[in-house]
């Protein structure tokens, strides 16, 4: 008992030296905090992956999809006796300028289709009449065979008989690049919240630093914390590039509310780290840890409409697609930039991605391994 | 002197099969330098790492100045500063952003420029830590466990791969450390290192303690004063090999034999007798001598006298 008493305070006046000052509660947090944002910065590849791809992406796949314009259909007229008739009349018609239209040699006509060059081709029989060679499986080529035959029947005389009239109704926010760059960001969030933590976690592990740090008085809490919020710091820069790219290159219109969108990204932002902590709770090489994350986020970039609708998958796996926490991300990005739609209306998206994230974050306070 | 360092009957053992450590009992005194020497495998980073609280023992009792890991472990953490045997520092910061962080983890944390001046690192503070030598790393490494004002030091193989101006500067930093009253455990395999820092050390094999004493000590007891190393020409091998250690055995003063790479090595507390009666019975054999050294006994010949093996061999 006298030997616990007297040892720590008797002889530390003698052999420690001054301290040179008092750390307060959070100099360790924003220490932690500090060194992981100069080191972020001082990687080239974190800032190419993290900030310049997701732009590259959006602006090519912007590029590529704004240059067709959605009603124009290619139309191949295979030559021979019939196809100057068949060019006149389709010229004739009022709504010539959404058809593009080739002459073409009845071989090279049909490689184009099959190509995806040409929509439609116009086969003339020879006896005045035309085959239409279209394929029932794409769309596009469904649309141009209907408006094709409607267009030449209108310009040989058909008469209506039902009038019918259209009113051209065009939405902001519904063109490609409107439903690309929202997932884009929801993706671009899980990526880099997964690798950011995952990787660096298991970095540190490996290079025995967790280890070291446990050895000193950090608090472990204000570590895990630091890393969460070198998360945060990064989603409001990637959101803010991303969102200036689409504004001032595709013009698009954002409704929702800065702060909303921001609270969507953080929630994004937090659930991915916890769904990478837990990844990386245990993995002790990065390459093991690779593989996990990828099986984790494989199924997300497929399912989770970052590219395309999610609506076109069968409708019995619809629900697990929605409880996703990318699905959630995307469409609540979606809802709020292009509709606008209050984040009360949100809540049961808010609640996947919370309910992910936080029972990731459980688990890996249980699973950790700091050594 | 309050007792800085103790541990009762250590054990631990990994996935219920290796046993790393069998039974290992310490006790350091305050101000001491204490060595933990033995072969790679012999359990001294294991035994190491329990000591600073970040293995769980299997049994046994852990106290640091008087307090348990159990009920104290927050706290302890303040006074022991630790270099592990590996630690890769994020190569992306600075020497001085690095220890600056270490710093920010303790209560009162000593001046990083004080302990960059003092390793010797003022002039690299802002290089990446990526850009730094290996005596450069070992020194930052070090530095990261001074910034806290520890009472006591915890090295694991501080000094392994560096060259030999770096090593020697480390045992100056470890020197003065220990003379203004810190306490200091240090794991090692370098015989050098041990003899010429440690005041007392224990020699470790198969996680257990098989000799304990000052170097001095150590020597006198288990190594002899002196070790006279010498070999002969073929014509002694009719005889069996045990049979011809034997001769050499009842020569005055020997203490022990052994065979070793080829020479023997004789143990001897006073060379003037045993060396003209080396030579007496050499040339009675008719064999003639290829080779003689005598040298002061080291640790080395300690270990080796104990386990029958070199210390850096497998």
């Amino acid at each position: 008992m006298s030997v616990a008493e007297q040892t720590p305070a008797a002889e530390s006046n003698v052999l420690r030296k001054r301290p040179a000052r008092r750390n307060g509660r959070w100099a360790g947090y924003l220490h932690l905090l500090m060194a992981r944002m100069l080191e972020l910065k001082r990687e080239p590849e974190v800032v190419f992956w993290v900030f310049v791809f997701p732009l590259l992406l959006a602006t090519g796949l912007g590029i590529a999809f704004r240059n067709k314009p959605a009603d124009a259909s290619s139309v191949a007229i295979a030559s021979g006796v019939g196809a100057q008739e068949a060019e006149a009349l389709l010229q004739k018609s009022p709504r010539s300028a959404s058809f593009k239209i080739d002459v073409q040699d009845g071989e090279a006509a049909r490689k184009g289709f099959r190509l995806g060059k040409y929509d439609l081709v116009i086969e003339p029989d020879g006896t005045g009449g035309l085959r239409y060679r279209y394929d029932p499986a794409r769309p596009e080529s469904v649309l141009a065979r209907s408006e094709v035959d409607d267009a030449l029947q209108t310009a040989a005389g058909r008469k209506d008989v039902v009038a019918t009239s259209v009113v051209t109704s065009s939405e902001p926010g519904s063109r490609y690049i409107d439903f690309l760059i929202p997932g884009l960001l929801g993706m671009n969030l899980m990526n880099s919240g997964m690798w950011g933590i995952g990787f660096a976690l298991v970095d540190m592990r490996q290079r025995k630093l967790l280890k070291r740090f446990v050895g000193t008085p950090m608090r472990r809490s204000d570590f895990l914390l630091a890393l969460m919020s070198s998360r945060l710091v990064l989603m409001i820069i990637e959101i803010g590039l991303l969102l200036t790219l689409g504004i001032l290159v595709f013009h698009m219109k954002v409704l929702g509310s800065v702060f909303a969108i921001l609270l969507l990204g953080a929630a994004g932002a937090l659930c991915f780290g916890g769904v990478g902590l837990v990844t990386a709770s245990r993995a002790q090489k990065i390459e093991s840890v690779s593989g996990l994350m990828n099986l984790v986020m494989m199924p997300m970039w497929i399912f989770s409409g970052v590219f395309f609708s999610y609506e076109r998958f069968p409708a019995v796996i619809q629900p697990l697609i929605k409880a996703l926490p990318l699905t959630a991300l995307n469409d609540a990005l979606r809802a709020s930039i292009l509709e606008g739609t209050p984040l009360i209306h949100q809540w049961p998206r808010l609640l996947v991605m919370l309910l992910w994230g936080g029972i990731s974050f459980v688990l890996a306070l249980k699973w950790f391994r700091w050594t | 002197m309050p007792v800085a360092v103790q541990c009762r009957d250590l054990r631990k053992t990994y996935d219920g099969k290796v046993e790393a450590v069998r039974g290992l009992n310490l006790e350091i005194q305050t101000g001491e330098c204490f060595g933990l020497l033995g072969p790679n495998g012999a359990g001294k980073t294991t035994t190491i790492e329990i000591l600073e609280g970040l293995l769980e023992p299997t049994s046994g009792e852990v106290s640091i100045l008087g307090h348990s890991w159990r009920e104290n472990a927050h706290e302890m953490r303040e006074w022991l500063g630790i270099s592990l045997q590996e630690t890769r520092l994020s190569e992306k910061l600075t020497v001085r952003e690095t220890v600056e962080l270490f710093a920010s983890f303790y209560r009162e944390p000593r001046s990083c420029d004080e302990v960059l001046e003092q390793l010797q690192l003022t002039e690299k503070a802002d290089s990446w830590v990526g850009k730094l030598s290996g005596g450069q790393r070992q020194r930052l490494a070090v530095a990261t466990a001074l910034v806290c004002n520890p009472k006591i030091l915890f090295l694991d193989e501080p000094t392994t791969g560096l060259d030999p101006q770096s090593r020697r500067q480390l045992w100056d930093i470890i020197r003065e450390f220990q003379r203004a009253g810190g306490t200091v455990l240090l794991t090692t395999h370098y015989m050098d290192e041990a003899e010429r820092l440690c005041d007392r050390l224990a020699i470790v094999d198969h996680g257990q303690i098989i000799a304990e004493g000052s170097p001095p000590d150590l020597i006198e007891r288990l190594g002899g004063h002196h070790v006279v190393e010498f070999a002969v020409g073929e014509r002694t091998t009719g005889n069996s090999d045990g049979a011809i250690l034997e001769t050499w055995r009842v020569l005055p003063s020997v203490e022990s034999v052994r065979e070793d790479g080829g020479m023997v090595a004789l143990s001897v507390k006073e060379p003037h007798l045993t060396i003209p009666a080396l030579l007496d019975a050499v040339g009675k054999q008719g064999s003639e001598l290829q080779h003689l050294t005598t040298r002061q006994a080291s640790l080395e010949d300690v270990f080796v006298r104990l386990t029958g093996r070199h210390l850096r061999e497998e």
